[in-house]
């Protein structure tokens, strides 16, 4: 099988997997509990912190172990909303986000939140423009994800963070579900005030993710209970799990550059192989993370697609694992406009540094073969 | 000198099988549920499996598990979902003293939100009373929850003169159950319950994964947006191989359902009796007839928790002065105090102990005689 849907979920990466089952062997206490072995097992979810801490560049008392990276994105818009609402009710979403930014900023707006929607152009990129005449004094929230999950489009979070600063005191937060580990991602660089990452997208575990705050940014919880992760995350916290997520982070940044320059040949190969065939339009931008190659077959839909390419053993998707189920139009294809005859025949193709050329190759041969049943191209 | 580990309510290791389980559906089934190739419907398929296990384990259907990421996601999600499901209907909840932070929080964070929550108290044997309950409930009381057995002193609750009494009553009945399941048998159907919370690490699953059980027709409102996993009530991708093992854990459970229970409460008298044969003083916390066989609250005279645990832990002893969540504060254990009041030697001196899996005869035997070295 070759598995291109590296953006829906990754295959466990054996050392992280190894790290899993050693710790959950040895130290499988509750972190919280104040016997020696319970503090041993807290030493060691406390160094995973420090470790992920040093490479986001914050402090470890603002790394929030969660469920995912849904959990780590209701968190940062409920609890960053609620926590400055003093500060003002305008909230900026882009057009573009993951549901569970969409969804929770709606709830937002139910409960009494101003929150308005930053448009992208066709390309799937932000408007910068449009988000500076947006930005209010009484803006306390912005999210922006890094990268988009169904096109790989990079926003341009820097530049956007200049005219956030400049206009208001709003908090920044960056869904990096897909961006880290495929471009770099740390407090410092970007100048942003909270960051999302999950576990499954970059060979780790399904069920753990976090929400990293810079110094000094507070946020309120979501769950309440035993008062753990400082008390803005109740429930016991699984330390195998923490741990794990360090490891696949630690791995993720390692050899990041190799990695981008890997995964870019592979893309760029891949895309020059796709312009060939005059039905197919690529829909990823010419700015975008390298292993995300998202494009549309005209008058063809996705599923017939997937369907045809999984009968040869290769795996990929519609724009998003999330939407694949709906029958419902992408809402990021929508945003950019994308026009009838391509929406419904979108395929992504994700990568990940477990992919190589022949496979690219195989899927060469194998897309040219299904276009040619299905086409006649 | 190995350890002996008397904690299993705060959290219990993973049996062999279950790991074998997680480690296997790690490398092998590693697909997104949502997509639709074939990888994702293989882990679809798994997942599926999975919670039928899960529902049968209670006598509920399928569809009425809601996968979480362990018991205060349960809990607050039953807490707060009802109430603001609900809010149109009534602003009055149940609830008791001795509740898991879990839902006691939860319930404070809604008295902030204009709710009126009324907290049961509990007798001198940690149960609440049912005339209790029925003098406090109103017609605009949507929410009673109350915890199927306790974490700290094991007592279980009235649970089925309490689904007997509501049902009805339009108030929906919620059980935290973290600490029976596993322990006792559980029927929904029977024992009128509309929605009950579980946690997989409590009985040697693993953790970060754990559910809400929903009556079938009850909507609450999602406390995680996003997409529409799980029938729309939890958003976030599943957490496939934890879901997969959980299963596997709650099967272990069952087929030593009642070899466990036994086994578990030998231990405990076991325990019990030498620390009577070895004269030292000590009182059971809480009634000793309605409890779970594998906890045990006793309290030494003369001894202080904090001190007392340190000993015990520098003997090899792992043992809590309540729960773990509560372990880290010198605050006294909030189910004490509604058991006893605010200025009794009890606060001080009390300490939990939990058997559970590998625990053996000999390691009590052990652990009594270095409780009794200490005291004595």
């Amino acid at each position: 099988m070759i598995y291109l849907d590296n953006s829906a979920t990754t295959k466990v990466h054996p050392e992280v997997l190894n790290t899993f089952v050693a710790v959950n062997e040895k130290f499988w206490a509750n972190p919280a509990s104040i016997h020696t072995f319970g503090h041993q097992t807290n030493e060691l979810l406390q160094s995973a912190r420090e470790q992920i801490a040093d490479i986001l560049k914050t402090s470890n008392e603002k790394i929030f172990f969660t469920s995912g990276g849904t959990e780590s994105n209701n968190l940062a818009i409920f609890g960053l909303a609620h926590k400055y609402k003093q500060r003002g009710k305008h909230v900026l979403i882009s057009e573009i986000e993951h549901p569970s930014i969409i969804e929770t900023a709606k709830k937002l707006s139910e409960i009494g939140f101003d929150v308005e929607w930053i448009p992208v152009n066709s390309e799937g990129i932000i408007i910068l423009d449009t988000l500076e005449k947006l930005v209010r004094k009484d803006t306390i929230l912005v999210s922006v994800m890094h990268v988009n999950n169904e096109t790989g489009a990079i926003q341009p979070i820097e530049e956007l963070s200049k005219i956030v600063r400049a206009q208001s005191r709003a908090l920044i937060h960056m869904d990096a579900v897909q961006s880290f580990g495929k471009i770099p991602v740390d407090f410092k660089i970007l100048d942003i005030d909270a960051i999302t990452i999950s576990s499954h997208k970059i060979h780790g575990l399904k069920g753990s993710g976090l929400l990293a705050l810079k110094k000094f940014v507070e946020i309120e919880p979501i769950l309440y209970g035993g008062g753990q992760e400082s008390g803005i995350r109740s429930g016991t916290t699984s330390v195998p799990l923490a741990v794990a997520t360090a490891k696949a982070i630690r791995l993720a940044v390692t050899d990041l550059q190799n990695n981008i320059l890997k995964l870019q040949t592979l893309s760029d190969d891949l895309m020059v192989y796709l312009n060939t065939f005059p039905s197919v339009k690529v829909i990823s931008p010419a700015k975008k993370a390298p292993h995300i190659v998202t494009f549309s077959v005209q008058k063809v839909k996705g599923e017939v697609m997937i369907n045809a390419l999984q009968e040869q053993d290769i795996i990929v998707s519609t724009s998003s694992a999330c939407s694949s189920r709906q029958t419902k139009t992408s809402h990021v294809l929508k945003a950019m406009h994308i026009s009838d005859d391509y929406i419904k025949g979108v395929l992504r193709v994700s990568l990940s540094t477990l992919n190589n050329q022949q496979e690219i190759d195989q899927f060469k041969i194998v897309f040219k073969r299904v276009m040619n049943v299905i086409k006649g191209d | 000198m190995t350890r002996i580990y008397l904690d299993h309510a705060a959290t219990s290791p993973m049996a062999e099988e279950v790991i074998e389980v997680y480690t296997a559906e790690m490398k092998e089934v590693f697909g997104n549920p949502s997509s639709i190739h074939q990888t994702g419907r293989k882990a679809r398929k798994k997942v599926d499996d999975a919670r039928t296990i899960l529902a049968k384990s209670i006598g509920a259907h399928e569809t009425e598990i809601t996968i979480t990421s362990g018991g205060t996601e349960a809990d607050n999600y039953a807490v707060f979902g009802t109430a603001y499901a609900r809010k149109n209907e009534g602003k009055h909840i149940i609830t008791t003293q001795i509740e898991h932070h879990a839902v006691l929080h939860a319930c404070e964070q809604l008295e902030k939100d204009g709710f009126e929550v009324t907290y049961l108290p509990v007798d001198k044997n940690g149960l609440i009373s049912i005339n209790d309950l029925k003098n406090s409930l109103r017609e605009d009381t949507i929410l009673v929850s109350v915890m199927y057995a306790n974490n700290e002193v094991g007592v279980i609750q009235p649970i089925v003169e309490i689904g007997e009494l509501l049902k009805d009553h339009p108030a929906y009945f919620h059980t935290d159950a973290v600490q029976a399941y596993g322990s006792l048998s559980i029927d929904v159907i029977t024992s009128h319950i509309d929605l009950l919370s579980v946690s997989s690490h409590k009985i040697n699953g693993p953790k970060g994964i754990g559910f809400l059980y929903q009556r079938k027709g009850i909507l609450l409102k999602p406390i995680f947006y996003g997409g529409q996993q799980e029938r729309k009530k939890r958003a976030g991708t599943e957490n496939v191989p934890a879901i997969v093992a959980f299963a596997k854990a709650v099967q272990l459970k069952q087929a030593t359902f009642t070899n466990g229970n036994v086994e578990y409460n030998q231990l405990k008298q076991v325990f019990l009796s030498e620390l009577e044969r070895l004269k030292v003083p000590f009182q059971v916390n809480g009634s000793q007839e309605s409890v779970l066989p594998h906890v045990l609250n006793i309290s030494i005279p003369n001894t202080d928790v904090e001190t007392f645990l340190v000993q015990l832990d520098l003997a090899g002893i792992d043992a809590s002065s309540g729960s773990a969540c509560t372990a880290g504060s010198i605050d006294p254990s909030h189910v004490l105090v509604a058991m006893y009041g605010e200025s009794t030697p009890e606060l001080r001196n009390s300490v939990r102990f939990s058997f559970g899996l590998n625990n053996t005869e000999e390691q009590v035997l052990e652990a009594a005689n270095k409780i009794s070295k200490i005291v004595l």
